[in-house]
């Protein structure tokens, strides 16, 4: 076979890349379009404030977006300091050794977990064992382990990015490590350090897995942390899959879209600001 | 000793041991999953386990093979969907498009990563299961509609990592390929993704862990029937979808056989995990190399 020209042969190739970029992006985007346009319709300010009725079939999604408003938090409460905790220690209170080394294998290793795996440990300890049942604790605890790695590995980077002149300017004055950490350091890495917890917020909102089995699908407005309730992925996946009602799910689904690509967009902002900071 | 420095002290204590957090966590889940699961796989032996083709919980046969092959079937189909797809992009976007084109399509891309698992679920369920099954034949829920819905679901994790990999490398290598006359192709196919072959090996295999531990999505394309698939319109369960579709009434022993599934799907992931973690640090050698 006679070679091909190598200049015809990289057009080609171009042509080829160019058109599998496209298809990709064509791809991903009429996902989100295809959700979007079925389900904008539906959305009313009566569906984000109203109580659902008939297991979903009619009515709004309020008691949904609670549910996932107070299961991320929880989250956050537990995963943000333990988090950022892990960052400071490796950054700020240690050097590369192999207890760091065993601490970031942990890190990667547990971020690699799928949520089901995430939802069967939920599961067995809190529901089970600890007694919490199905509810917002038990959920709350399975999703901070889950989002645990996303913020130790973003903050830790955030912390890194802090230029040492900070650090050596703080320990001149007279300062403590931790004055330094706390006044200097945190400070300065805060954007960073928020995007990571705000895309922990859009895994968390996104998860189904780890929650059906943790948090249960009750449809009632939480009323403390040992109530069970359905977030708005668990309840998108019920009306899908039990066929309860389309235009309902439709409408779930844009929120859930609408509420990640919002979350998505903000990190994307916060984390361009914060790398011109210091490039 | 002052109060400061007594403060020091205490915050270091309580910081170490938040530093411990994620490999207690780790450690936790480890031992939870083994103690529930291995026990019955001794008992009833692990070869039934891991060869046994009836899964009829009811009876007492928890044979998993037919789970194993259906995640290792779903899993190679995504990738080889998805990779060829996810390689292009990579090599598009940092090669031959604008810099413009690239600051605006990365950011769209990486922002699909973050759309839930159940959505790209239920979009296979409405637009590609009717189009299987009118064009192709067969229920719809199939083999090969998982893997095309899970092709698409790993596509953000590849693209984004193979172009961080193809970035990383030093200008020099492009430089001097296209200073010795190599067109762009040449150069890309020589010089640039053989050098970047253990990141891109990287993103890869995160991208089947992805696809391996997917729960939700597969579970409302694939068809969930427990039986070895003879064709790719057949359809399938997963390991994943096991767990989950039964957990919810699981008892006894039906439960204790969930949790053994869960342990080989937890070493499957192990598994990927390290030869990943392995792959990018040979990456970080090379480089300093």
């Amino acid at each position: 076979m006679r070679r091909l020209d190598p200049r015809l042969e990289q057009r080609l190739v171009k042509v080829l890349l160019w058109a599998m970029t496209l298809a990709t992006v064509f791809v991903l985007l009429y996902i989100v379009l295809f959700i979007l346009l079925r389900g904008l319709p539906v959305l009313s300010v009566s569906f984000l404030t109203e109580n659902p009725h008939d297991m979903g079939k009619s009515g709004g999604i309020f008691p949904t977006i609670v549910g996932t408003l107070a299961l991320t938090a929880m989250a956050l409460l537990v995963a943000v300091p333990l988090g950022v905790g892990t960052a400071v220690y490796l950054t700020e209170y240690t050097w590369e050794n192999r207890l760091t080394r065993v601490i970031r294998f942990g890190a990667d290793c547990l971020a690699g977990i799928p949520s089901i795996i995430f939802g069967l440990f939920g599961f067995i300890l809190f529901v089970l064992k600890l007694g919490f049942g199905w509810s917002i604790l038990s959920g709350g605890l399975t999703l901070a382990f889950m989002v645990l790695p996303t913020i130790i590995r973003t903050s830790e980077e955030a912390l890194r990015s802090v230029p040492r002149s900070y650090r050596e300017v703080s320990t001149s004055l007279g300062s403590t490590k931790w004055q330094m950490v706390t006044r200097v350091v945190l400070p300065s890495a805060l954007p960073g350090i928020v995007t990571g917890v705000i895309l922990s917020v859009g895994r968390s909102i996104g998860e189904t897995a780890a929650v059906i089995f943790t948090a249960g699908s009750s449809l009632r407005l939480p009323t403390s942390l040992f109530s069970s309730s359905r977030t708005m992925s668990v309840h998108f996946y019920i009306l899908a899959r039990e066929g309860i009602s389309m235009p309902n799910a439709y409408g779930t689904a844009a929120v859930l879209v609408i509420a990640i690509l919002a979350v998505n967009i903000i990190t994307y902002r916060l984390m361009h600001r914060f790398i011109r900071k210091y490039s | 000793m002052t109060s400061l420095d007594r403060r020091e002290s205490l915050v270091r204590a309580v910081l170490l041991l938040a530093a411990f957090s994620a490999v207690s966590v780790l450690a936790v889940i480890t031992v939870f999953i083994f103690v529930e699961g291995t026990p019955i796989m001794f008992r009833r032996g692990v070869g039934q386990f891991l060869f046994g083709q009836d899964w009829f919980p009811g009876e007492g046969r928890f044979g998993l093979l037919p789970m194993i092959i259906g995640s290792v079937q779903v899993t190679l189909g995504a990738l080889l969907i998805g990779v060829p797809f996810a390689l292009a992009c990579a090599v598009f976007l940092t090669e031959f498009s604008s810099p413009r084109l690239r600051r605006i399509l990365k950011p769209v891309i990486e922002l699909l990563a973050g759309i839930p698992s159940v959505v790209y679920g239920f979009i296979g369920v409405i637009v590609l299961v009717p189009f299987i099954r009118d064009n192709l034949g067969g229920p719809g829920f199939s083999v090969l509609t998982a893997s095309i819905v899970l092709g698409i679901m790993i596509l953000p994790t590849v693209i984004s990592i193979s172009i961080d990999a193809l970035q990383a490398l030093p200008p020099s290598y492009r430089e001097g390929a296209l200073a010795m006359g190599a067109t762009r192709w040449q150069t890309v196919r020589m010089v640039l993704l053989p050098s970047a072959r253990s990141g891109i090996v990287a993103s890869i295999i995160l991208g089947m862990g992805r696809a391996v531990g997917e729960t939700m999505a597969v579970i409302m394309i694939a068809g969930n029937a427990a039986s070895i698939p003879r064709s790719p319109l057949e359809p399938v369960r997963t390991l994943t979808s096991n767990i989950a579709l039964e957990m919810s009434y699981a008892s006894g022993e039906h439960r204790e056989a969930l949790f053994a599934t869960g342990v080989i799907l937890f070493i499957i992931i192990m598994v990927l995990n390290t030869v990943a973690n392995l792959s990018s640090s040979r990456r970080g050698r090379e480089r300093k190399g």
